[in-house]
């Protein structure tokens, strides 16, 4: 047993949620299943997720990632909401990243808002499972 | 950890949490700084078979208490993979309406363990205790006949089920409903409900506190199971109805679950429940004591040798055991 995230015995614990209204949550299933089967903890929390869930549940379950879906085009008015929060509960060392439908356009939007990563349709799980492991920060 | 102490940041004590989780020396270092602050939450386990409805029960249930000015947290246990160690916890897809309410909700894995919680579950329930929850209500993996552990955790005992899950043979059968303090039958509003809630009755009443009834006579209960009648003082187990999704039943189950507090607190089965809990857990942790011990001292290529002779039918088990607790003994003998 270990504290440590870089050693093979520590469970990651990532986030998979889809804020906003559409109900397309195949990408985020698909996802969350991919990150079980590559041994991580993933805390699944489904549809419809206000800003304010999200956050609540990423503190509460103290995890080393989120993941989240948007394919209703809503991601300019979620995902600042979303930030904001995440500055409010002292959470910006966790970071984030989003699937789903993003325009190649609003890719930098994103980013700048403190977005760690955005993967569209075609992204592979391995890419988005490494990246996922890779941003995890060091406990101390 | 001294955040935690009776109140404090979220952040703090769900750092604690993770830490307790993944390290046995942050478990004992978090449990010695706390452990004067707890026992003074009531802890209630929800166990029963996947899809009885556990999560939506749990979910209600906690909005309940809450209403009543209860400070509550939620623990929720899922499975791990026994192939990749990685898990899916979606326990709080049902729970989303308690966002925002206060109360702490926080997903586990059950790595490994296969009684319904994870090795470490007892232990964030203490940290919670400390932190100042009234109630903290555990929810099991979802359990099929023996996975009883959770009686060893809670003080309160739930067993949820759902109408057709079985013929009445299935409510005689060992195992599970003995352990329940209170049995609930969740999506009463579904046909079988009544024949559910009826073969549970019949099952109780079949029990220690009224012996066998066979065609009307008084069968004699065996005396351990009549010991055990007389030393909960005759805490009758309720069967309640209820249908999660609806609302409906969930303030006379959460009278239930008070009642059976106050019955505790009323027959000092609240001690002998801490007691024989506190009893366990020393075992537990003895053993591993002992099981690191015993790793530190025979070397692994020794332990695997002895594997492969007994796999390979050259060395029965018991002998095996016998050589391997002569080198743990050896260890101790050259250190004196």
């Amino acid at each position: 047993m270990n504290d440590d995230p870089n050693t093979p015995t520590y469970k990651p614990r990532i986030l998979i949620a889809k804020p906003g209204l559409d109900g397309h949550d195949r990408g985020a299933k698909v996802i969350a299943r991919a990150l079980r089967d590559a041994g991580m903890e993933v805390i699944y929390t489904g549809l419809r997720q206000t800003p304010e869930m999200i956050v609540e549940a990423a503190l509460q379950e103290d995890v080393d990632a989120i993941g989240l879906s948007i394919l209703s085009g809503a991601h300019q008015t979620l995902m600042p909401r979303i930030m904001q929060l995440m500055r409010d509960y002292e959470l910006s060392d966790v970071p984030v990243f989003l699937g789903g439908i993003i325009p190649e356009e609003d890719v930098s939007a994103m980013k700048a808002l403190g977005v760690a990563g955005v993967f569209g349709p075609g992204s592979s799980i391995d890419e988005i499972s490494s990246f996922v492991l890779g941003r995890i920060p060091v406990r101390e | 950890m001294q955040q935690v102490r009776d109140g404090g940041s979220l952040r703090s004590l769900a750092r604690l949490i993770t830490a307790v989780e993944n390290s046995e020396t942050s478990a004992a270092t978090a449990v010695a700084g706390l452990y004067d602050c707890t026992g003074r939450a009531h802890v209630v386990g929800i166990t029963g078979p996947p899809g009885a409805g556990k999560s939506s029960l749990v979910t209600v249930l906690a909005q309940e208490l809450h209403g009543r000015g209860v400070r509550v947290a939620i623990v929720a246990v899922d499975p791990s993979s026994p192939f990749t160690g990685g898990a899916l916890l979606g326990d709080r897809v049902r729970m989303r309406d308690l966002t925002g309410t206060g109360i702490f909700i926080r997903s586990m894995a059950s790595r490994g363990r296969v009684g319904g919680l994870a090795k470490t579950t007892a232990n964030v329930v203490k940290i919670l205790d400390a932190y100042g929850f009234d109630l903290i209500m555990v929810e099991t993996v979802g359990a099929g006949q023996a996975e009883i552990e959770i009686a060893n955790t809670a003080h309160t005992t739930l067993v949820i089920e759902a109408p057709g899950m079985g013929d009445d043979v299935q409510s005689s059968k060992a195992g599970i409903l003995e352990i329940a303090d209170i049995l609930v039958v969740n999506k009463a509003d579904r046909p079988g409900a009544r024949q559910t809630v009826k073969s549970l009755e019949m099952m109780l009443h079949m029990g220690p506190a009224g012996g066998t009834r066979h065609h009307g006579r008084v069968v004699e209960t065996p005396a351990i199971m009549a010991q055990k009648a007389v030393d909960e003082r005759a805490w009758q187990v309720p069967v309640k109805e209820t249908v999660a999704i609806e609302n409906k039943g969930i303030a006379p189950l959460v009278d239930a679950i008070r009642a059976h507090y106050d019955h505790l607190h009323a027959t000092g089965q609240w001690q002998a429940r801490e007691r024989a809990r506190s009893r366990r857990e020393l075992d537990g942790l003895l053993r591993d004591r002992f099981m690191a011990q015993f790793e530190q001292a025979v070397p692994s290529v020794e332990r695997e040798a002895i594997i492969t002779a007994v796999a390979e039918r050259q060395m029965d088990p018991y002998t095996a055991v016998g050589q391997l607790w002569r080198k743990v003994q050896g260890e101790k003998l050259s250190e004196k």
